[in-house]
Parts: C-alpha cells; structure tokens; sequence
C-alpha cells in the first residue's frame, strides 16, 4: 500500500517536472527573440553582420544617437510616439465612454426597440473592418479628412465588441434600485450615468481601456491607409519605414527602433500584466 | 388607480432616455460603418480605376458583373484560378497551419493548468510570459522576424552556421514553405497564449463536482478530459475557431511587413487577401473596383464563418428544449 502511494508520488513528481519544463521552453520561446533584439541593439553593425551573440555589448547610446539623427533628417522619432499616442488616448476614451453608455441604455431602459438594438449590436460585431475599407478610403478622402486623425479616433465611439463586455459586466455590478434610487433622489439620466454608473463599472472599464488602447497603438492597417504625409505617421509606421533603404545598412540602428517601440508596451504589460490576464479570461468565459 | 397610472407615466417618461443613450453609438456605426460598407458594395458593381498614363480616374460606373467576372474566372477561363481566389487560398493555408497547433496546444496547457492532481505553482508566471507576445505591435514583431531570418547574416543563420549544423545559410524568406511557415508560427506564438487562457477559465468554469464524480467512478484522466472536458468546452473552442478564422482571414501586418518587397513574396505565395484588395486599390491603376469586388468575396466568406458560429450557439439550445419535451412528452406516455 505504502509502495503505491510512492509510486504514485513519483509519477505527479515525475508529471510535475515534465511540464514545468515544457512551460519554461514556451517561455524562452516567447523571450527569445526579445532577447537578440535587446541585444543586437547594443552591438554595432559591424559585429551583428558577423557573429551571434546573447551578450550584451555597449553601443546602445551610440545607435541611438544614430537612429535620432537619421530620423532628425525628416521627422524627428518622438514625433511618431506622440502621434500614436494622440490616436491611443482619444480613441480609447472614446471607445469607453461612449461603449458603456450604449450598454447602460439597453440595459437600464425597457424602450421600444431595445431588444433589437441588442441583437444588432451583437450582430455586427463580428464585421472586420479590413472588409468595408475600401468605401471607408473613398467616403473619408472624400469628405477632405483623408491625412486626419479624425477618421481613426471618432469611428471608436461604435465599438460593438466593448459594449458587449460591458453589458455583461453591467448586469452583475450595477443593480437597477440605484438607478431608482437617484431618481427619487432628484438626479437626471446622464447625471446617474456620469456620477453613479460610471464610478460602479470602474474594474470593467479599466479593462476595457487597456485593450482599447493596446489595440489602437498597435492598429497598423488604417493609420497605413489614410495618412499619406510622414510627419503624421504612428509608430507602427515608422516601424515600417525602418524596412526601407534609409535605414538598411545599418542593422544596430533598427534594432534600436525596434527597442524604442516595444519599450513602452513591455512596461504596461509587466505592469498590469495580472490584470490583462483577468480580462482575458473573463471576456472568454462570458462568450 | 390613479397611482398605478402615474407609475405608467413616469416609466414611459424614462424610457424614451435609452435612445439618447444608445444614439451615438448607432450614428457612428451609421456614418464610418454601414455606410463605407454599403459604399464597397455599390463601387463592387460599378468600374472605377486611375488611368496611370493621364492621371485621371474613371468612373464610378456602373458595369454590372465585370468585376466579379475578373475576380471568379482565370484568363484561361478556369472557375476560381485567379489571384483573389490564390490569395484567399493562401490566407486559409496560413490562418490553419496556425490554428492547428494553437489549439491543441492551447487545450493541453488549460488541462495542466487546471489539474488539480499535478499543482503547477508557476502557472501564474508562464501564463503572463506566454501571452506577452500577444500584445506586442504585431508590425514590430514582423520587422524583428525578417531581421532575425535575414539572409546570409540573420542571427538565426548566423546560430546555425556558426554551431555546425548547417553548412551554409538558409533562404527563409525566398523559399514558399519556410515563409508561410514563419508568418504562420508568429501567428501562433502570439495567439496560444491568449488561446490558452480563455480555455483555462472555461475548464475552470466547469463545475468541480463532474470531475469529482468521474475520479470517484475510476475514470482515468484521458477518459475524463474526453468524456467530461472536451465535451463542455465544446461551445468556448468554436467561438474561438471562429474568432480565429475571422481575424486569419483578415490578415495583413505580418506578411505584408515580414515578406521582402511587402507583395507576398516568394512569387505572391504568402499574398493574402487583404494584401491584395490593398494592392489592387492603392497601387498601379488604383483599381478602386475590382478591389471592392474582391472585398465583398472577402465579406461573404467572413460572414459564412461567424454564421456557422451563430447557427449552431443557437441551435444547441433549442435543440435541449426540443429534447427536454419530447423526453418528457414520452415519460407522460409511458406513465399513461
């Protein structure tokens, strides 16, 4: 009896090893190339060109200062980074607000047509943009606001994914009573939504803010189509530009702007990462 | 009676503020949505391209099927061998070369993760590490990988011909196979995670009780992840088949910046859809409607696959109630 118990132990110790170690590779895996690129950014051309490494050199100022100057020569690089942030931040407050609103109207108020309301928004919410872009390219170019920010931050307010989670998240933290409650108490509509709704889906949309904004920064295909001059190009445009002949022969340099445009995501990330996780998981459990 | 119709009044007073609520949402969706997407449909019936020489574009007008027949028959006059059918085809090769092992990779990390017999404490740790790639510029990821594979002197080159493995360096990016095998593998490195996640906390949805159940019958554990998880997870694995095959379909980030000239290479085999829509609208002749006509292709396929989604979500449910009454209907009949 007591032998099999051992043996038992031996083989969860056996199967604990196992996969530990399998989870370690995919990890590596996933650092991996992270790695070379921090790495590589730290060396010069000259040695990338000619042997591997996983050590770190020290020519990291040196290229970028090199990036600096030679993206000085036509934009300079923080350009790009407030760009991306000018899109991030506008369209994810956008994106928020205006999606917890949508799910505060059909969840708080029975009005004719809500049910449908509903089922349209979940109804559309699997229509990709990539599908319709070539209207949206001619319908934006032809209202003059082709090159503007404006068509990539206010089409946020329509953001039918969002709005789902958020009604999912309503029904469970925001009970009715108070709503009826304010109004007794004398509070209008968009007042309670504002100052007693909005204070109550606080953990639903910091979730939903992370996402929205890691989607915009990384959004490459719209941004690609609509701006046309450099100075008001977003990051993963300049990521882009990087490929290009300006910056070809010198390969420590793009590793540095490789460098420059993941840093800020990889310091969110270690950041909330815990949070992210939870919201990923909750926005697959209740679909 | 005269209260009860003042509490009528006051909840027909309220209810009319759920349209100011929903107002802006419908409006946007109206202007920057269903319009451009009805926009794409009209200009799919209609020619409209730049004349390079003059510089002058042509149309909207309208032709009828033209476009369409471009876009179904080949030159030779085959069905389908044309361009937007390859890049389609291409698109659905890459998007299940990806999906293939994400899933099953996916489904064998939730099951670990939530054995309750085999504690994996750092599971914490491999879950943000293994999703961290998922949130990265996938654009940044794209120029990374077409460093790390360049020829004759990327690092990987460089690693393998430095150990001795390989005599020489390898072509990656020039060869068919290998770049449709990178473009695929980033998709998976940066989706297992996200997959593995959602299966976790649909595993840990299931109530504790039916695993208890079947441990205590002798079930072993194979026979309880077929018979007990799988089946339950069932609804959770096709949303995210389709989730999936919507965002593969629409891929564009990693070929079009991983690939050497941005066009599909080798010879157009990792062209995908949305690459060459983007290409026959904004380069050359700008052919506006073509381009559009190939979109709509593009959107009768997407909405093939997120109708299979809703058809059989829905069925499921109907189908239990159906059974539920029939079982009951026969019970009373046997009774009688």
């Amino acid at each position: 009896m007591a032998d099999k118990k051992g043996g038992l132990h031996a083989r969860i110790l056996g199967a604990q090893i196992f996969r530990n170690a399998i989870c370690i590779f995919l990890c590596f895996l996933s650092l991996i190339p992270f790695w070379i690129m921090i790495v590589n950014a730290t060396r010069t051309s000259v040695d990338i060109q000619s042997s591997f490494s996983l050590v770190p050199s020290h020519y990291f100022l040196e290229n970028w200062e090199k990036l600096l100057y030679q993206c000085n020569a036509n934009v300079p690089l923080w350009k790009y980074m407030i760009n991306s942030c000018i899109i991030a931040f506008g369209s994810t407050i956008l994106t928020v607000y205006f999606s917890t609103m949508t799910a505060y109207g059909v969840t708080v108020y029975k009005f004719k047509g809500c049910q449908f309301a509903w089922a349209f928004i979940m109804a559309i919410m699997m229509i990709p943009v990539q599908v319709s872009s070539i209207g949206f390219f001619r319908f934006v170019f032809g209202l003059g606001l082709g090159n503007n920010y404006i068509p990539l931050i206010i089409p946020a307010i329509a953001a039918p994914s969002t709005v789902f989670f958020m009604r999912q998240y309503m029904q469970s933290a925001l009970p009715l009573e108070i709503v009826d409650a304010a109004r007794i108490d004398g509070s209008r509509e968009f007042n309670t939504f504002n100052t007693i709704a909005m204070p109550l889906m606080r953990p639903a949309v910091a979730t939903q803010c992370i996402f929205a904004f890691i989607a915009s920064w990384n959004n490459f295909y719209t941004p690609s189509m609509l701006l046309t001059s450099q100075r008001k190009y977003t990051l993963p445009m300049f990521v882009q530009l990087m490929r290009g002949e300006r910056f070809r022969s010198d390969h420590g340099i793009i590793y540095v702007g490789l460098v420059i445009t993941i840093l800020p995501i990889f310091v969110v990330y270690f950041i909330l990462s815990k949070h992210i996780i939870a919201g990923v998981a909750l926005g697959g459990v209740k679909e | 009676m005269a209260k009860s119709s003042s509490n009528k009044r006051k909840t027909v007073e309220y209810s009319r503020y759920g349209y100011f609520f929903i107002a802006p949402f419908f409006i946007v969706f109206a202007i920057f949505q269903l319009w451009p997407l009805i926009y794409t449909m009209g200009l799919a019936f209609c020619e409209n391209y730049t004349d390079t020489m003059f510089n002058v574009e042509v149309g909207p007008t309208f032709n009828g099927l033209a476009n369409f027949k471009t876009i179904f028959v080949g030159n030779d006059g085959s069905l389908f061998d044309t361009y937007t059918f390859r890049a389609l085809g291409n698109t659905i090769i890459m998007w299940l070369m990806n999906f293939m092992p994400q899933i099953l990779l996916a489904l064998l990390l939730a099951v670990w993760f939530t054995d309750t017999r085999v504690k994996m404490k750092a599971q914490g740790a491999y879950k943000i590490l293994t999703f961290m790639p998922n949130i990265i510029t996938a654009a940044t990821i794209s120029v990374l990988f077409y460093k790390l594979f360049d020829f004759p002197n990327g690092p990987i080159n460089q690693f393998f011909v430095n150990s001795g493995i390989w005599s020489g360096p390898f072509r990656f990016l020039d060869t068919k196979w290998s770049t449709r095998g990178i473009i695929s593998f980033i998709n998976f490195w940066m989706w297992y995670g996200n997959t593995m996640i959602v299966l976790t906390a649909g595993v840990l949805g299931i109530s504790p009780s039916l695993f208890e159940a079947a441990r205590v019958d002798g079930a072993s554990s194979w026979q309880i992840f077929k018979s007990v998880t799988l089946p339950l997870l069932r609804p959770i694995m096709l949303f995210t088949l389709v989730n999936s095959a919507i965002g593969g379909l629409q891929m564009y980030d990693i070929p079009k910046l991983l690939t050497t000239s941005g066009y599909g290479d080798p010879d157009y085999t990792t062209r995908t859809i949305t690459m060459y829509i983007r290409e026959l609208a904004f380069t050359g002749s700008r052919q506006m409607g073509k381009a559009a006509a190939a979109s709509l292709v593009l959107f009768i396929v997407t909405l093939f696959f997120s109708l299979i989604l809703f058809y059989i979500m829905r069925d499921k449910d109907a189908i239990k109630e159906k059974k539920t009454i029939k079982a009951a209907q026969k019970a009373r009949k046997g009774a009688n």
